[in-house]
């Protein structure tokens, strides 16, 4: 059996460890400092005033103002708010009736999408190219005066592709005016200026565990004067925009891990590009047959996506679990299964090299010793396999 | 081990690690994708992993709906719209469990594929491998492995084989595996028979046609070829005289021929795609067990080798006619020869 200390773990798009400022932060709210930041007296006005900080340092690092900020449950409700609770808004209002999202966003926009479309709304999806960006000229001619709400990834979860936003905008601005903008920030925060990136964006989703916060919270910028009809109603709170008492203790650790991420921003994407760029290079030169996919140079630090010909993924990975080290493919979803991914599908990628592709990702506690371990493991697992592919 | 998240093969993974084998855990997700119920909602994959967990083994989901979709639904759909009656169970054994994760076992660097069937796998002193009935009677599934060969079986194991099923169920229970108390399947997995008809109607034009005697006296109008079956007594549309039984399909034309029970019965059987345990086919002259259903319908008779794989059954005391499309297992006593698909 592999020891703890063995495991290489290459999967933070999917999550990353907690960073220990943030567990330090979280306690207090999970033992003394319990109460309900709705109560009235001392004890719920420590939790308050906790929350209310947390806001605002959420609210800054994301360039919003705080009464701009939605604490949710995680990346899925906050796009699911943003979508759906946007477009079902300016319908009711007369807007319009038309959704334009890319076919590559992450599935909890595309559900949301496909609820919209079962409600009536027209939907249009985007595809992409082959070097992993939206598809602009698609999306120029998918907009129309009716259009109410655009919604485009800040970071693609699979492949790490940063999206053109500004061009975006631009042809939203000309063709759209009405429509409102979306953006998925969950994978960017660690890797790009999501305040600076997202400054035209009218929504703005990310989560906590992407970024070395806890699971279950996330927030949701929605920008002064931006309509939306809320998914959970009951006590009122965040505005009414989101009710049910905040989780305290995990928004004060996200905000916590927000802070320390962008204050790190500029070293930690050197660092783990550095990485990635030697992994990527090792990997190349010791594996036959391995191809990068996506354009590197629009690429987060953190993403290593490959085809390696002739093997399968969920071979691939498997065997790669069992020398301990950590990837991914496709989307996973909650049984473990690797579901084929529909985001190498919207770049025009052949079903084989889709097939044959893993994503290795990097983050902030990277180190150089787990590239070296991987480029030890890695080949000698592809080598094997190779050597028996096709023996039955 | 192929972990179905039912009770045979959580007992099998652990019978393997008592035996002292390192044991790794997969549970193959074939159907139910988003659009049917929910990505990944099938609580038998939860049941598996937290068996494997419990059993304090590695555990893996492997998606093969892709697979499953092409090598057993679609076949499955488009020969019941031609009038025959496949068995899926057989198409996912020989394509999936035996196909690509026995491919991917070997492909990993395991020394064997082990699954929770009921059946046996021994060696001959001649070092030849064979493949016997289960212990129980009731339960043995050796027929559903017919296709199984000599590459196979060699590197095969099907540890509860060896038990009854209440031994099973009772070995669940002192282990305290969560599935000990979990009713058996028996339908097929991605369709239950109650749904059947629709089922095949939203995936195929139904293709209607008559109901006719033997001698081509038309005595009704069917709407769907696919609700039929040779051997089939109910919904025949006739209602008179000495009960019928319907005795031929014809896929091209959608007809439909019955007969009475004597009508049914036949002396020899078409298989074609035969395949067998050995390296060799057994001689024509020997005289072997004749199975013509998962359960039951033993008869004996010989095999005629014919072209391409094709075989004629010579039986002895005629049998009721078996539906193109199942399967046909040959034995030797307990031990299975092998077999093929009615023609």
């Amino acid at each position: 059996m592999l020891k703890d200390s063995d495991i290489l773990y290459m999967d933070y798009a999917a999550s990353t460890p907690m960073r220990a400022e943030a567990v330090d932060a979280m306690l207090p709210f999970l033992r003394e400092s319990f109460a309900n930041p709705s109560g009235s007296h001392a004890a719920a006005r420590s939790a308050k005033t906790a929350l209310e900080e947390a806001r605002e340092q959420v609210a800054s690092a994301l360039g919003a103002d705080s009464s701009e900020v939605i604490f949710t449950g995680g990346g899925t409700e906050s796009d699911n708010l943003a979508v759906e609770g946007a477009a079902r808004a300016a319908r009711a209002a007369g807007v319009g009736d038309g959704v334009v999202v890319g076919a590559f966003e992450h599935k909890a926009v595309l559900a949301a999408a496909d609820r919209l479309e079962a409600e009536g709304f027209r939907v249009s999806r985007i595809g992409a190219t082959s070097a992993g960006a939206i598809d602009l000229d698609s999306l120029a001619r998918a907009l129309d005066a009716n259009t109410v709400l655009v919604s485009v990834m800040m970071v693609n979860n699979e492949i790490g592709t940063i999206q053109p936003l500004d061009q975006v905008e631009r042809i939203i601005a000309e063709h759209a005016p009405k429509a409102r903008l979306h953006t998925d920030a969950v994978q960017a925060v660690p890797w790009i200026d999501v305040a600076g990136a997202g400054a035209g964006a009218d929504l703005i989703s990310i989560s906590a565990h992407k970024f070395g916060g806890p699971k279950g919270v996330g927030a949701l910028i929605a920008r002064r004067g931006v309509a939306l009809e809320p998914l959970i109603e009951g006590g009122g709170q965040e505005s009414g925009w989101r009710a049910g008492t905040v989780n305290v203790a995990g928004v004060v650790a996200m905000a916590t891990a927000l802070t320390i991420t962008v204050n790190n921003r500029a070293a930690e994407v050197a660092a783990v590009g550095a990485l990635r760029d030697s992994l990527l290079a090792g990997l190349s030169s010791r594996i036959e047959g391995l191809v990068e996919n996506g354009d590197r140079e629009i690429k987060v630090a953190g993403n290593a996506h490959v085809a390696i010909a002739n093997l399968e993924a969920e071979v691939l990975l498997m065997a790669l679990d069992r020398v301990g080290v950590c990837a991914a493919a496709g989307s996973s979803c909650s049984s473990g299964a690797t579901e084929p991914s529909h985001v190498l599908a919207a770049m025009g990628m052949s079903e084989s090299a889709a097939r044959s592709s893993i994503r290795l990702s990097l983050g902030f506690a990277s180190t150089k010793a787990d590239v070296d371990g991987a480029l030890e493991r890695i080949p000698a697992v592809v080598a094997q396999l190779r050597t028996q592919v096709g023996a039955a | 081990m192929a972990m179905s998240g039912g009770v045979d093969s959580s007992v099998a993974a652990a019978l393997l690690l008592d035996a002292g084998h390192t044991v790794t855990g997969v549970t193959l997700r074939l159907w139910g994708g988003e659009t049917d119920s929910g990505c990944c909602s099938v609580s038998d994959v939860e049941d598996a992993r937290r068996v494997a967990a419990q059993l304090g083994i590695s555990h893996y989901v492997f998606n093969l709906a892709d697979t499953f979709m092409e090598s057993v639904v679609d076949p499955y759909v488009a020969a019941h719209s031609m009038g025959n009656t496949p068995n899926p169970c057989v198409e996912c054994n020989r394509s999936i469990k035996f196909g690509v994760l026995f491919e991917r076992a070997v492909t990993m660097g395991f020394s064997a594929l082990a699954t929770g069937h009921h059946a046996r796998v021994s060696q001959s002193p001649n070092g030849e491998w064979q493949l016997l009935r289960g212990v129980d009677d009731a339960k043995d599934q050796s027929y559903v492995l017919y296709m199984l060969d000599q590459t196979h079986l060699a590197r095969t194991l099907l540890p509860v084989g060896e038990m009854t099923k209440a031994e099973v169920r009772s070995e669940a229970t002192r282990l305290g595996l969560r599935t000990a108390t979990k009713p058996e399947s028996m339908d097929v997995c991605f369709v239950r028979r109650e749904d059947r008809g629709d089922f095949l109607a939203a995936r195929a034009p139904a293709r209607p046609g008559v109901v006719q005697e033997i001698d081509g006296t038309v005595v009704a109008r069917h709407e769907a070829l696919a609700g039929f079956t040779v051997g089939q007594r109910k919904g025949l549309g006739v209602a008179q005289g000495e009960p019928r039984y319907v005795i031929a399909v014809d896929g091209p034309s959608a007809t439909v021929t019955i007969g009475t029970q004597v009508d049914l019965l036949t002396p020899t059987l078409a298989l074609r795609d035969m395949t067998f345990v050995a390296e060799a086919a057994p001689s024509h002259s020997e005289e072997l067990s004749v199975q013509t259903r998962a359960h039951g319908s033993l008869g004996r008779g010989r095999i005629e080798m014919g072209e391409s794989g094709s075989a004629e059954v010579l039986l002895c005391q005629p049998l009721a006619r078996v539906a193109s499309g199942q399967v046909v297992a040959l034995y030797r006593g307990d031990e299975l020869v092998g077999g093929g698909i009615v023609a």
